[in-house]
């Protein structure tokens, strides 16, 4: 298989008035297509910087970062979004649903950016929301509808734009046991469809669920192994 | 890239989302728009009806009123002495003097009590000539006007206005009544046709009497041949200056002064209009420039509202750029927010100020005029304060990282 993203020696700093904190400290990552991989760490590993930039949302000071094919590591914020557009789809911890518009409205949102269509938009939407089991919630808002059911309203917003990577933070964080599993399992069915995915958790019995699970303490990758232990 | 139809639609429905906060901020434009309108319209109806009024008072008229002089006792205005006489009237008629004055109607007047056979009433008096009536532009409605020889006759005659003839006679006709003027008897000739109010006095209330007339039975002056004012026509609109010329070089002169200590003031028509015109244009610019500082403080309202909004929607931006919206996708979105708040607020003020307009022109007897131009001319600039108090806040919305815009919860 061949990598869908590899990072090589990447390397992130934060200059936060005089004093230069060393987020990252030369990670390097090969995630192949159709993999999925759990990234885990405590709070202050790294953890977040490193969702960041395999997300596209914020650029490596060193280091090397190819996603499908392009090297994303120097590019414009205008080219970032583009990329971001493209090749990522993202579930948040907290949904991030635009409580003003309607579960579809939400879904066809980053086919809005790319520039679809509104009648290829809609169907698209359509068939996305019928994946995750929210056919007959297409018209709700976010605030009648239950956690589990809002997540997998991201997770179709996710699934629209036939992403390369599946990028989900904390995905379960919010939520309570029964909708935890739903995801889940949604999450398996995409893997098994031949998805690739990369979740970021602190959770053990969540990340059992990945194929491959990687561990990041103090801005460098540990291990790259199944899972290790009890947690901290 | 996003096209602009959804990119409207984003915006209305983020504005919508917001409705009260949307409605207020709208109505600093609406508000600002309105005023400009209804000031800007009030100043150009008052300076069409001035500019009517002072054209109705004849054509191609000269005026010559005499200047309060400082008598020997030291005080201004102790006595007023008329220093313009019916000598003077006399001179300017004469062609050699002014060969450019067509007509010349010396007038005088005061307030006088009227008596018909059935009721009492007030009204002006004028004494002056039978070429009042083509120097001043009235006709006469019914009977006749007096003649030079009536003049030099000194007869009790009168032609009086609409007015005053149906105060004095209701519907009857007055022509061949008898009325008393100040105590003395005066036979109707003649009713003047309507001419309508003037800035000071109502012309339609008037009884034009005979000068010789007016000067032996009801001048109030000691000096029987002083006028209060001279009217005189040019031969024609291209004569007029030069006619203005020829009555000032000639009354300077038979009065012994010069220009700077002339007892007596030249206007034309034309001036009066001026001065008028000036006069309301400075009140208008005023007025509308007040007015648009109301506007220019809305305009402010729609950018700090924009900062607001910006600062509330962090996340919203956040999950917007994350889900691809480039920063120029995000700019335009505020932009067009900022726009569509401008322009909804300018629909909604040209909206009212035709309201208003409607309503105040009946209450202030003055026709608010708004012109079109001036109408697209506010809608042109509430959008462009719209889109101006946009620029920063939409460039602060498009700057935003978007991890920052992520982080905030």
């Amino acid at each position: 298989m061949s990598a869908l993203l590899s990072m090589e020696g990447v390397r992130k700093t934060y200059n936060t008035g005089s004093i230069a904190v060393d987020a990252l400290r030369g990670v390097n990552l090969t995630v192949d297509a159709g993999d999925y991989v759990a990234i885990m760490g405590p709070s202050g590993s790294g953890k977040s910087t490193l969702m960041h930039i395999i997300g596209c949302l914020d650029v490596p000071t060193a280091g090397r970062y190819e996603l499908d094919g392009v090297d994303v590591s120097s590019m414009t914020e205008k080219d970032l979004a583009d990329v971001r557009n493209r090749k990522l789809g993202f579930v948040f911890q907290s949904f991030n649903l635009l409580h003003s518009l309607t579960a579809l409205r939400n879904v066809e949102l980053p086919l809005v950016y790319a520039g679809v269509n509104p009648g290829e938009r809609r169907e698209r939407a359509l068939l996305a929301l019928d994946r995750v089991g929210l056919a007959e919630r297409v018209n709700h808002r976010p605030g009648e509808l239950s956690g589990g059911q809002q997540q997998r309203v991201s997770v179709a917003r996710a699934l629209v734009t036939d992403p390369a990577l599946i990028l989900a933070d904390e995905p379960t964080g919010n939520l309570d046991s029964v909708s935890t599993r739903d995801i889940l399992a949604l999450f398996d069915e995409l893997t098994a469809a031949g998805r690739t995915i990369v979740m970021i958790t602190h959770e053990h019995d969540v990340a059992e669920r990945a194929k491959r699970t990687v561990h990041i303490y103090d801005g460098l990758l540990t291990d790259d192994a199944p899972l290790a232990g009890a947690s901290r | 890239m996003m096209d602009w139809k959804e990119t409207v639609r984003t915006a209305i429905d983020a504005l919508n989302a917001r409705r009260m906060r949307s409605a207020l901020t709208m109505l600093g434009i609406l508000i600002g728009i309105a005023a400009v309108m209804l000031t800007v319209g009030l100043g150009q109806g008052a300076q069409t009806s001035i500019t009517n009024q002072i054209n109705s008072l004849g054509s191609n008229m000269i005026i010559v009123t005499p200047s309060q002089t400082t008598g020997s006792s030291g005080f201004r205005g102790g006595s007023t002495v008329t220093t313009l006489t019916t000598r003077d009237a006399a001179m300017l008629a004469d062609p050699s003097v002014a060969p450019s004055v067509a007509a010349v109607a010396p007038t005088s007047s005061s307030q006088a009590a009227l008596q018909s056979s059935t009721t009492t009433w007030t009204s002006t008096v004028v004494g002056t000539v039978p070429d009042w009536l083509s120097v001043r532009a009235r006709t006469v409605e019914t009977g006749r006007f007096f003649t030079s020889d009536e003049v030099n006759s000194s007869a009790n005659v009168a032609v009086i206005g609409a007015t005053t003839s149906s105060e004095l006679f209701d519907t009857a006709s007055p022509i061949g009544q008898t009325m008393t003027v100040g105590g003395q008897p005066f036979t109707v000739i003649g009713v003047l046709a309507t001419a309508g109010s003037s800035l000071s006095s109502n012309e339609d209330d008037t009884v034009v009497v005979p000068s010789t007339t007016f000067a032996a039975r009801l001048s109030t002056s000691d000096n029987a041949i002083s006028v209060s004012s001279i009217y005189l026509q040019a031969t024609d609109a291209e004569s007029l200056s030069a006619a203005y010329q020829e009555v000032k070089t000639a009354l300077l002169s038979a009065h012994g002064v010069t220009a700077t200590t002339a007892d007596f003031t030249v206007s034309t028509q034309a001036a009066l209009v001026e001065a008028a015109t000036s006069m309301t244009g400075v009140l208008t610019a005023l007025l509308g420039g007040i007015a648009a500082i109301s506007l220019l403080v809305g305009g402010i309202g729609v950018m700090n509202i924009m900062l607001v909004s910006v600062s509330e929607r962090v996340r919203e931006i956040g999950l917007r750029k994350a889900l691809g919206a480039t920063p120029s996708v995000i700019r335009r979105q505020f932009l067009v927010e900022a726009g569509i708040l401008g322009m909804l607020g300018g629909l909604l003020g040209i909206g009212l100020g035709f309201l208003g307009s409607a309503i105040l022109s009946p209450l202030l007897s003055i026709t608010v005029e708004i012109s079109w131009v001036a109408t697209l001319l506010a809608l042109g600039v509430s959008l462009a304060i719209g889109l101006v108090a946009g620029v920063y806040p939409a460039t602060r919305a498009a700057k935003l990282a978007p991890i920052d815009a992520l982080r905030s919860e």
